[in-house]
């Protein structure tokens, strides 16, 4: 597949002013609302360091916690299923469906479904399935868009965008683009698709191997009607999710939705342990990746992340550029760590499309390093030379020059020269990247190496 | 005053864009460290850490530039640079060559400007200074999440707050501190994001330099001039009045 262009999807992000500022302003409320939200707990650095700990303590012994929640889970009567990859999770998910005639299917919010492809395929089969998020029922309905956040998946459209959108496609009123009435004509489009599901999906936040247990958190309640309401429950869920004890949950909870969106806890945060009475509940545990990801030095504490999208949220590129502009499903600096190990030359451009700031490494309630690994993968593109041939090329000439003082100051010299006396018109070409939005410094008139041979160079040269 | 055998013994590190477009930066950090009473020396062949290189990824180009380096300034007692990014990169990255004794001895003595003088020397006070302005601090993302230890508190952590440079310059008389409303957001600079990433690297400056414009700073301080570059690059373009220093301009006696 092509590389995905980050940058100029997000310069024609950027070029539809309303949109980008909006983006920005709502998203960096969310990350203001989470530093208020951490200045009530005074344990808060603590509490991020206990989290990472236990994420590094379960990621270590995976194999056993994963063996005991299936033994805990089996014995509480759920089918537990295995899945190396995407292909062996959609086939087993339609597999379960074809079963039993499943034709329509309500699904809460999870990413890894997405990460599957799997409404596509599940389409293929003649099974509809439909999405109960909000945010993410918004995007199915503009022509299946992808997600452009991981918890806000609707994020870059305007309340204007989504009457329009709701009025095209479920019949509402296209001038009125009151939030309330919105959500409301949202919810009773929704209703008889719940009603008539023949199966409910979500994901998991966490799996619990001591009680075989997952734990799924929304703010929407649309998790729970999902997993209630249709005799049959599919939870899909990444092997990264586990924890090892009940004990440990309330660690991340006290977490998860204070780095999400600044609010103390989910509204929903709901415990499956078995299927109710008459009913099924299987569970899918997918690798897709995982598992050789645990085995790369650098990289496998990304599988720490809890997906709270705070590292969106701080994000500065990530704000000006809109969550689509990454090509992938999932966006933002763990999108840009997450998908070169998926597919290095798809995504060669994602670890560029940051200015390695760290401000998503200080937010990240597991503390997992963001912007450093994003530098050990610019490493490995240039090894693997999938730094595209001018960039390449520059490097080389870069690079013989800064090795070389003489050649060093006379590139300098060149420089400072051009830069005096070529006209304006010339300097800010369009190929001057930097002189396209902003001004060159002006040229001194000595620069500090010749200076220095001047001043004082009688005792050094 | 007067240069006593005890004296530091440092070598001067004026990086790349210093030296090329900014040459008064270096002389202001000369003519300081030796008013400071340090014995400055300014090894002659120097060119660039291969900050630009490694931060591309690009190792096998990086090297050259990092065994010069380390050519230049190895031996020295301290290696002092005004610039955060440059400094972090010899000491946490320079690792495309092979690690010699020479080359840690390197890494492990190599400072920041503010950093040299707030721990090391552990100055205060800079009777010289004066600076009558309302002034905006400007701290790099590399001083504050990547430098070990940061020259400042950020605001993502919840810990006590500090700022190296705010305490440097408590004591310099006239100035009047403006607060922005998103202190430490990246300004977009980012090396050679500002180049490959044009377009969001500008947005991200003139966001920056507006939020500085409402805040009525007439001048931005920072211990780290390639931000300066580009935000004063964008405000510029934008026709915009406040001005850029560095903060060893200031602590030099500079009155703008």
């Amino acid at each position: 597949m092509k590389p995905v262009d980050q940058s100029a999807a997000a310069d024609e992000f950027i070029a539809d002013v309303q949109h980008e500022r909006f983006h920005d302003h709502h998203l960096w409320d969310l990350r203001k609302g989470r530093d208020q939200a951490r200045d009530h707990i005074p344990e808060w650095e603590m509490l991020r360091q206990l989290a990472s700990d236990i994420k590094a303590h379960t990621l270590t012994h995976l194999a056993d916690y994963l063996e005991e929640f299936e033994r805990k889970a089996t014995a509480n009567g759920v089918q537990v299923h295995w899945a190396q990859d995407a292909q062996e999770h959609n086939r087993i998910v339609g597999e379960i469906f074809a079963a039993r005639q499943v034709k329509t299917v309500i699904k809460s919010k999870s990413m890894l479904t997405d990460e599957c492809q799997m409404r596509p395929y599940l389409a293929e089969r003649g099974i509809t399935v439909i999405e109960s998020d909000l945010g993410e029922r918004i995007q199915q309905l503009d022509d299946d868009q992808p997600p452009s956040h991981i918890v806000v998946p609707a994020v870059h459209k305007l309340r204007g965008d989504v009457a329009k959108l709701f009025a095209r496609t479920i019949d509402s009123d296209p001038n009125n683009d009151d939030p309330k009435v919105l959500s409301e004509a949202g919810r009773q489009s929704l209703r008889p698709h719940f009603l008539a599901a023949d199966a409910g999906m979500t994901g998991a936040n966490y799996l619990i191997a001591e009680t075989g247990s997952f734990v799924v958190c929304t703010n929407e309640g649309n998790a729970d009607i999902s997993a209630n309401l249709p005799p049959l429950h599919v939870a899909s869920v990444g092997i990264e999710k586990l924890i090892p004890r009940i004990e440990d949950l309330g660690v991340f909870i006290r977490l998860l939705s204070r780095s999400a969106l600044g609010s103390p806890i989910t509204q929903y945060t709901s415990h499956f342990r078995a299927p109710r009475d008459g009913g099924e509940m299987h569970i899918v545990l997918v690798d897709n990746g995982r598992s050789a990801r645990l085995g790369m030095a650098d990289f496998w504490t990304s599988l720490k992340c809890i997906r709270c999208g705070a590292c969106m949220n701080t994000c500065p590129v990530y704000r000006r550029s809109g969550g689509l502009s990454y090509g992938s499903v999932y966006p933002g600096p763990i999108g840009v760590i997450l998908n070169p190990a998926i597919d290095l030359h798809r995504y060669r451009a994602l670890p560029f499309a940051s200015t390695m700031n760290g401000s998503c490494t200080s937010v990240c309630p597991v503390k997992i390093n963001i912007h450093e690994q994003i530098y050990q993968w610019r490493r490995i593109i240039s090894e693997k030379q999938e730094l595209p041939l001018l960039r390449r090329t520059a490097l080389d000439v870069a690079a013989k020059v800064l090795a070389s003082p003489a050649l060093f100051r006379r590139v300098i010299a060149g420089v400072d020269q051009i830069s005096r006396e070529f006209p304006r018109a010339l300097i800010y070409n369009p190929l001057n990247a930097w002189g396209l939005q902003r001004e060159i410094p002006d040229a001194p008139k000595a620069t500090f190496h010749q200076w220095w041979a001047k001043n004082r160079g009688a005792d050094h040269e | 005053m007067t240069m006593t055998p005890m004296a530091p013994r440092v070598a001067l590190f004026v990086p790349c864009f210093i030296d090329s477009s900014f040459p008064e930066i270096g002389v202001a950090t000369l003519q300081l460290l030796e008013r400071l009473g340090c014995i400055v020396e300014y090894p002659f062949n120097q060119t660039c850490c291969g900050q630009p290189l490694a931060n591309e990824g690009d190792q096998k180009n990086a090297a050259a530039c990092e065994a010069l380096f380390v050519q230049n300034f190895a031996g020295y007692d301290y290696i002092v640079g005004p610039s955060a990014s440059c400094i972090h990169h010899i000491r946490q990255h320079l690792d495309a060559i092979e690690q010699t004794a020479e080359v840690t001895q390197v890494r492990t003595h190599a400072y920041e400007l503010v950093e040299f003088l707030h721990d090391i020397l552990q100055i205060r006070d800079f009777p010289w200074a004066s600076f009558p302005h309302k002034v905006a601090l400007h701290n790099s993302c590399t001083s504050l999440r990547s430098l070990q230890p940061p020259l400042a508190s950020m605001s993502e952590i919840r810990g006590p707050v500090f700022s190296k440079p705010k305490e440097l310059l408590a004591n310099v008389p006239g100035i009047e501190w403006v607060e922005l409303e998103r202190a430490d957001e990246c300004c977009g600079f980012g090396g050679l994001f500002s180049i490959f990433e044009e377009g969001v690297s500008a947005k991200m400056g003139y966001d920056k330099v507006d939020d500085q414009r409402r805040a009525g700073a007439e001048y931005i301080v920072s211990a780290d001039m390639s931000c300066l570059m580009h935000q004063k690059g964008c405000a510029q373009r934008l026709g915009y009045g406040q001005k850029y220093i560095h903060i060893a301009q200031i602590l030099n006696g500079d009155t703008a």
